[in-house]
């Protein structure tokens, strides 16, 4: 599903990837950890096509809209409502009763008491959860999930487990800080130095 | 609908309805435009030229829409939005159309405003300059969007969007003054259709380029 060889990304003088080599087959699930500024965003951000490799070649067998990217940022509209948020994006992923797959997302995260306040009143932990909603909205085939746990409260980090669990033959490449919190899951750990 | 036109139609709405609610772009605009306006009255002699007032209409229309380009992509600096945006699988030139019909219509509203005071305080307004106006808009908003786009990927972007837009309107400029002024209007206003077009042509076609690394 994933396949790199010798991938490498420079940015200007700053070499963040060099050499890399990964496989991530069909339905594998592989951690990736490092410390800051290892090149863990900026393979989340290769593999989504949302950057390009300086070098070495990488082959992502997804479509664009099967892709299920987690950011750092949520990717979201402060001045919409969460529901107007994934409305727009269930627009534009062509999603079949887009409002009832929205209104699920967001009962299944805890979100639909705060469904038609504005993101910008949003918690940080509230905002992870809605960017969590965005990121599954489309039954991706591919996760691409960068620190998912990032500012989740327990609960959230229970409901993630559970959506994960469900999500069990999708490919996942996580990037964490925290690998015993998906340690169970886990096929494989790709450690960047 | 097409799928197409309805993403088109989605964003376009999107950014009318983040407007209202911010009211970020628009006031700055109605107000620079009239406050440009007042000042060029007092600044020219009263035996100016319809040529140097008609000039002047067109600078503060230009710095008006350069006002509302700056933040024409400001919702999607944050929080990342143009990542998600990009990922979806629509056609990305979707979100340039729908964006320009955005700038379109704030540039619409401010001119709706400017045109009549502009009429009060110099000379009444011809059908060739409304008409001129209603063409550079398009042009403006076409160039204006992908240069937007552009600076908004760069640290530097209120420097960058005026150094790489000014030079391109120089044409809408040379096109609206001479389609209000010359004895000739027809051809300055086909200058302009023709400048709306191969302007939207290209920005159209290389949106996705602009947007993708």
């Amino acid at each position: 599903m994933i396949r790199a060889r010798k991938l490498s990304k420079r940015f200007g003088d700053k070499r963040v990837l060099e050499g890399l080599d990964l496989e991530v087959p069909r339905g594998g699930f592989v951690l990736v950890t490092g410390p800051n500024g290892s090149g863990k965003t900026t393979l989340l951000r290769l593999c989504a096509g949302l950057a390009a490799p300086t070098d070495g070649e990488l082959e992502v067998d997804a479509l664009r809209g099967s892709i299920g990217f987690l950011a750092h940022e949520p990717l979201v509209y402060s001045e919409l409502t969460a529901l107007e948020n994934l409305d727009l994006y269930g627009r534009l992923y062509r999603l079949r009763e887009r409002r009832e797959r929205s209104g699920a997302m967001l009962e299944r995260f805890g979100l639909w008491r705060v469904r038609n306040e504005r993101v910008a009143t949003y918690s940080r932990g509230m905002l992870q959860r809605l960017a969590l909603c965005r990121a599954f909205l489309h039954d991706p085939d591919l996760l691409l999930l960068d620190e998912p746990f990032d500012g989740l409260d327990a609960e959230g980090a229970e409901l993630l487990h559970a959506e994960l669990a469900e999500r069990s033959r999708a490919t996942a490449l996580v990037a964490t800080h925290d690998p015993e919190a998906l340690a169970a899951r886990a096929t494989a750990r790709l450690a960047l130095a | 609908m097409s799928a197409y036109a309805a993403d088109v139609a989605a964003l376009a709405r999107k950014d009318i309805l983040l407007e209202i609610r911010s009211r970020d772009t628009l006031p700055a605009m109605l107000l620079f435009v009239v406050s440009a306006l007042t000042v060029f009255h007092f600044a020219l002699p009263e035996d100016s030229s319809e040529r140097a007032e008609t000039g002047l209409l067109w600078i503060a229309i230009v710095f008006t829409a350069l006002l509302g380009l700056t933040r024409a992509f400001a919702a999607e600096r944050e929080h990342g939005v143009l990542d998600g945006l990009v990922l979806a699988p629509s056609d990305r030139s979707a979100i340039w159309l729908g964006k320009a019909l955005g700038v379109t219509f704030f540039l619409v509203l401010a001119e709706l405003v400017a045109l009549p005071a502009f009429a009060l305080f110099f000379h009444p307004l011809s059908w060739e300059l409304v008409a001129a106006v209603a063409l550079a808009d398009l042009g403006i908003a076409a160039i204006g969007t992908l240069l937007a786009a552009m600076a908004a990927a760069s640290r530097a972007r209120e420097l960058l969007l005026p150094l790489l837009f000014l030079p391109l309107v120089i044409p809408v400029v040379i096109g609206g003054v001479g389609a209000s002024v010359a004895a000739n209007p027809g051809s300055f206003l086909a200058f302009l259709g023709l400048y709306d077009a191969v302007f939207a042509i290209l920005s159209w076609a290389s949106f996705e380029y602009v947007v993708t690394e």
